[in-house]
């Protein structure tokens, strides 16, 4: 690609100006983030429907889950939004040590909540809940799930595990995204007249951030816990 | 403007550079990152999968010669009809005009030099033939019996094909859908030239921006089925099975919550190349400009309300069933308004018989049939008889064969001389297209009737009344295939021996009759400005042909 | 061979049902406004084609930017259309949807590759269904693995079976003789193969039908055998005051579910409830009841349900 240089401003060959390449990124991402609020709606509506159908096993199964866990989870996906959002405008200022800080707080706390994820699987696979794979409750889990029926809890797990699982794996995508943000931002590359990449990206954190904001109260905080 | 006045940047060159000789080597074309050479790279790999999926079509039509059918055994025929279906929708309907004519036509004819986007879009035909290569390995080894809906518990479950590959090729190839869609509506939406406003673009770019909507919108609907739909297999879990808890339907309503929208997928951009073919050969602006290009809109948002009557005859209950009925009615509205205003079009016009002219006068009347047959399947008393029976089969191959492919050739045959510089032979063109509209019509025309007399559809074998509609319809698709077979043959021959077209053969408007033929790699020498309207064919100069 | 394909060929099909006609009216009018506008448009654009043809290569014709009061008539008038055709098959459909009372009751069953029919008396057949003349008859259809469809062409209907869930049709046939069944939906290798016949016999020849034969045992009796085989009455004491309800006359009424809905016990209510009791548990009893999921084939269930539909209230006609 034929890249003009502008300053210290790139503006690729087809785009007349770096305004009009700021604004098709900024469209490109929301666009895309469009149809990432289609893909997670297939699945919420999958859930909505069988959640609907079989109330007492998904009340029961999601009160299997670790609330503490979610809850702390939850705080953690929030804040590293808002490290997120701090280092947009670093970017915007060409704070180059801000910047890199903030990233990788960002990182870190992404982090956190994948390791925090982790180890909540782990629950599972020691409570025999794994569709498919290991479903084999006992003792209080079992009791605690039978009444509503074993076969409709596992379709919980079904989506618990696929809801969380697409999920982190946004998260893993983000990570790779702002370790590549990283090594731009400790070589100076943004200034206030580019950093598109920091925003697009940013905008991208938020949006897993949001799809958490949903998928915790619908799988956990079902089931008359409070 | 002329090859003449184009001003060769080498001047070893013979020729004016152009995006066709201005680097050689697969590297160049492998790596490129030119809308045009992408295009290319698409109009090959389709036309790969039209004949494939034409030759399972072939074998099938032979196949029901007989009642008992004539060829192969029960499995491998619904294997045929189902590799049929997935070849020829995902791998060649889906991407036909869009990625071809419109990854070559959009940039063009709003005066760009690139879509926005132009790594994503060569990685868009990275992903379409990665997931065409997973559903060519299904096909190698013993193809997948699901039919193309892959409709659970029997594709969860019970079949004992190929359904993972084939599935999460569909997949892959969805995110090709998804970058090209994304990448058409920031252009149009960030790239025009000065002057061209939304009202001054040519109705190809409204309907491929309605496309694109549903390409966002729908495709990830239709991954995330598959995708469940794959797990399901995998690990056995049962979102869709019944015997695990699961609800098969629910696959159904997010497989038609994509695939009904992909229907005008399919016959969108077609509608956008017969707005810009019908005006050039009447010389006449287009009739109801903004009509047709809101009814593509219209189209676009309507069609994600409609997939319902899909599952008329589930056991939905009726209310269900009265209100996707009256939207699938209110969907028609939109398309019947094209059809009369490309009709006016013709009128007081100066029309002439060219060849893409005669696709889209063909387009019109089979799509007239095509749309027309729809309202017997919306209205719901009359769709319990019709529903998954011949009459479904011959309705959507009239919106998606008589549409959609004419479309389709319609536009290859107006945009060839752009894309290759070349003429192809003008009355081999024309006797290709009554060839296939002849073809076409009695191929599918005895469907109906099959359909309405009780014949279900996907029967390996038939009961012997059905005989004498069945062998017509194959009959009909020999002529069929020999119409399509004629066309590769003399593109082809053109792109060697056809004589060279010059910038505006048609002595069309739009920018992209503005710029040498083939277009150079940056499309325009200048940046272009536009002042007048689309369709302005009234103060064309006489004799710039 | 060559001259039985041109013998025998249908134009048309039966119209063998009591809803065949009015539907069939439909379609025909559908059929004529299909071929109206389509020699509408063609002839239009044949006349166009020559009246308009390119005379000279420097034609300029006049552009037309087009007609507000014309794209409003081409508006309204497809909008008129579809308006009345949604209202007249709307209706027709909504007049159709609920069988008569009184009708014969007949459960379906699905599976790769057969239909299985039980009839109430306990007579059951395979890919053939009998039926009296002019007696509505309504169908209640499941499937045992995929999802097929019931689909009889000469009368108009066709009802997926849908495994896990019971759907309906009815019809009233009309004339006698033998008429196509098939399965619309495809189910896999042999779904072409997934075929048969329905019978319509006199009213007499088919009482003749039903008694003949070695029937054994009717859906009803089958299912009071399993009600005492299976443990059910221990709980569900027909007098009352048993761990779960009394069924006596539940069938067809509403029931308090213990999360304070009420549900409509129907075939598919007695079905969830026999197979996943604690999903849904009634008002005031513990959920103690076992699930029967996997422990009962279709026509098991199909008979319990007919046997609690039996067990109807003093004085109570069959709901």
């Amino acid at each position: 690609m034929s890249e003009a240089h502008s300053g210290r401003i790139h503006i690729a060959h087809q785009f007349e100006s770096s305004d009009q390449q700021h604004e098709a990124g900024t469209l490109g991402i929301w666009i895309f983030l469009a149809t990432e609020v289609m893909f997670f709606g297939g699945l919420f509506t999958g859930y909505a429907l069988d959640r609907w159908l079989y109330y007492p096993a998904f009340a029961a199964a999601s009160r299997i889950l670790d609330i503490r866990l979610g809850a702390i989870n939850t705080a953690v996906l929030l804040t590293s939004s808002f490290t997120m959002a701090l280092s947009v405008r670093a970017a915007q200022t060409a704070k180059r040590g801000a910047l890199a800080l903030l990233l990788i707080l960002t990182m870190l706390l992404g982090a956190v909540f994948l390791g925090i994820k982790g180890f909540e699987y782990y629950q599972k696979f020691v409570e025999h809940v794994v569709p498919s794979l290991d479903f084999a409750p006992q003792g209080e889990v079992l009791a605690r799930l039978a009444p509503g029926g074993l076969g409709h809890a596992q379709l919980f797990f079904c989506f618990y595990f696929f809801m969380t699982g697409l999920h982190a794996l946004h998260m893993i995508v983000g990570l790779g995204l702002l370790f590549v943000l990283l090594l731009r931002a400790l070589g100076s590359e943004f200034n206030a007249g580019y950093y598109a990449p920091v925003e697009v990206t940013g905008l991208y954190w938020h949006f897993v951030d949001i799809i958490w904001i949903f998928l915790f109260p619908l799988l956990y905080l079902i089931g008359g816990r409070f | 403007m002329s090859t003449a006045t184009t001003v060769a940047p080498e001047p070893r060159a013979a020729t004016p550079l152009n995006y066709l000789n201005v680097e050689y080597g697969w590297r160049s074309w492998l790596f490129t990152k030119d809308h045009k050479r992408i295009a290319l790279l698409y109009l090959i790999s389709i036309t790969f999968y039209f004949f494939i999926g034409g030759a399972f079509a072939v074998l099938m039509r032979i196949h029901l010669i007989d009642p008992q059918g004539a060829l192969v055994q029960p499995e491998t025929y619904n294997k045929l009809f189902t590799m049929h279906g997935i070849i020829m929708i995902f791998f060649f309907l889906i991407p036909s005009i869009p990625s071809v004519l419109g990854n070559f036509l959009v940039p063009l004819m709003i005066g760009a030099r690139d879509l926005a986007f132009p790594r994503l879009n060569l990685l868009s035909w990275y992903i379409y033939m990665l997931g065409g290569a997973f559903t060519m390995y299904s096909v190698i080894h013993g193809g997948v019996d699901t039919g193309w809906t892959f409709y659970t518990p029997y594709s969860s479950t019970y079949a004992n094909s190929q359904v993972i590959p084939a599935a999460l090729g569909i997949f892959i190839t969805g995110f090709s859908s998804i970058l090209t869609g994304l990448n058409f509506i920031v252009t149009i939406h960030k790239m025009r030239a000065p002057g061209m406003t939304w009202f001054r673009m040519p109705l190809f770019l409204w309907s491929m921006y309605a496309t694109s909507i549903i390409f966002v919108l729908g495709t990830p609907v239709l991954a995330i089925a598959l995708f469940l739909l794959f797990l399901e297999r995998v690990f056995q879990v049962g979102i869709f099975t019944p015997a695990l808890g699961g609800d098969p339907l629910l696959f159904q309503h997010l497989f038609w919550f994509y695939s009904h929208p992909a229907v005008y997928i399919m016959i969108l951009p077609a509608m956008g190349v017969i707005s810009e073919i019908v005006p050039c050969f009447s010389r006449k602006r287009i009739f109801g400009y903004k009509v047709i290009g809101f009814s593509s809109v219209a189209i676009a948002v309507l069609s994600f309300l409609v997939w319902g009557h899909h599952m008329f005859v589930t056991g939905q209950s009726i209310y269900t069933g009265l209100v996707f009925s009256a939207l699938s009615f209110m969907v028609a509205i939109p398309s019947a308004i094209k059809v009369f205003n490309w009709t006016a079009t013709l009128y007081k016009g100066s029309i002439s018989y060219d060849a893409p002219m005669l696709y889209a006068l063909g387009f019109i009347g089979l799509f007239t049939m095509g749309g027309l047959t729809g309202l017997f399947l919306a209205s719901l008393s009359t769709d319990v008889q019709l529903n998954g029976t011949y009459f479904i089969v011959a309705h959507f191959h009239y919106i998606m064969v008589g549409g959609a492919v004419m479309g389709y050739l319609g536009g290859m045959h107006y945009w060839w001389p752009k894309i290759s510089g070349r003429l192809y032979p003008e009355i081999w063109a024309r006797l290709a297209a009554a060839i296939i509209f002849v073809g076409f019509n009695l191929t599918f025309f005895p469907q109906f009737m099959l359909g309405y007399l009780g014949m279900p559809r996907r029967y390996a074998f038939y009961p012997a009344e059905f005989q004498f509609l069945n062998v017509m319809s194959s009959a009909g698709a020999s002529i069929l295939g020999v119409g399509y077979l004629i066309p590769l043959i003399y593109f082809a021959w053109s792109m060697r021996y056809g004589p060279i077209a010059g910038p505006n053969p048609w002595g069309a408007t739009g920018l992209e009759w503005q710029t040498p033929s083939p277009p150079p790699k940056d499309n325009f020498e200048q940046p272009p400005a536009v002042a007048d309207e689309a369709y302005d064919y009234a103060h064309q100069e006489v004799g710039l042909v | 061979m060559p001259n039985a394909m041109f013998q025998n060929i249908p134009f048309h099909p039966d119209q063998a049902s009591s809803i065949a006609r009015s539907v069939d009216q439909l379609h025909f009018v559908i059929t004529g406004i299909t071929l109206f506008f389509t020699f509408l448009i063609f002839s239009t654009i044949c006349y166009f084609m020559i009246k308009y043809r390119r005379r000279s290569r420097d034609e300029r014709p006049a552009n037309i930017e087009g007609s507000l009061p014309l794209e409003i008539a081409w508006t309204l008038i497809p909008t008129m259309i579809c308006a009345g055709l949604f209202i007249w098959a709307s209706s027709q459909y909504f007049a159709n949807a609920k069988a008569p009372d009184g009708a014969i009751e007949v459960f379906v069953t699905g599976r790769q590759w057969m239909w299985k029919v039980q009839h109430p008396e306990g007579q059951s057949e395979i890919n053939e269904l009998h039926v009296p003349l002019g007696r509505p008859v309504k169908l209640t259809i499941t499937s045992e693995d995929v999802i097929h469809d019931f689909f009889i062409p000469a009368f108009r209907v066709k009802k997926d079976a849908v495994p896990g869930r019971y759907t309906s049709l009815w019809f009233t046939a009309t004339e006698t003789g033998r008429f196509h069944l098939f399965c619309a939906q495809y189910c896999g290798a042999f779904h072409a193969g997934m075929e048969g016949w329905v019978i319509v016999m006199e009213p007499n020849e088919y009482e003749r039908w039903l008694n003949s034969g070695a029937s054994g045992e009717t859906l009803e009796a089958a299912g009071q055998r399993l009600f005492q085989e299976r443990g059910c009455a221990n709980c569900h004491v027909e007098a009352g005051g048993g761990r779960g309800p009394s069924l006596r006359g539940v069938f067809g009424h509403p029931v308090r579910l213990a999360n304070g809905l009420t549900a409509a016990v129907d075939e598919s209510y007695l079905r969830e409830a026999i197979l996943t009791p604690n999903s849904h548990p009634v008002a005031g009893y513990p959920p103690i009841m076992p699930a029967f999921q996997g422990q009962l084939d279709e026509e098991q269930i199909l008979d319990l349900i007919a046997y609690i539909r039996s067990l109807r209230n003093e004085g109570e006609a069959q709901p």
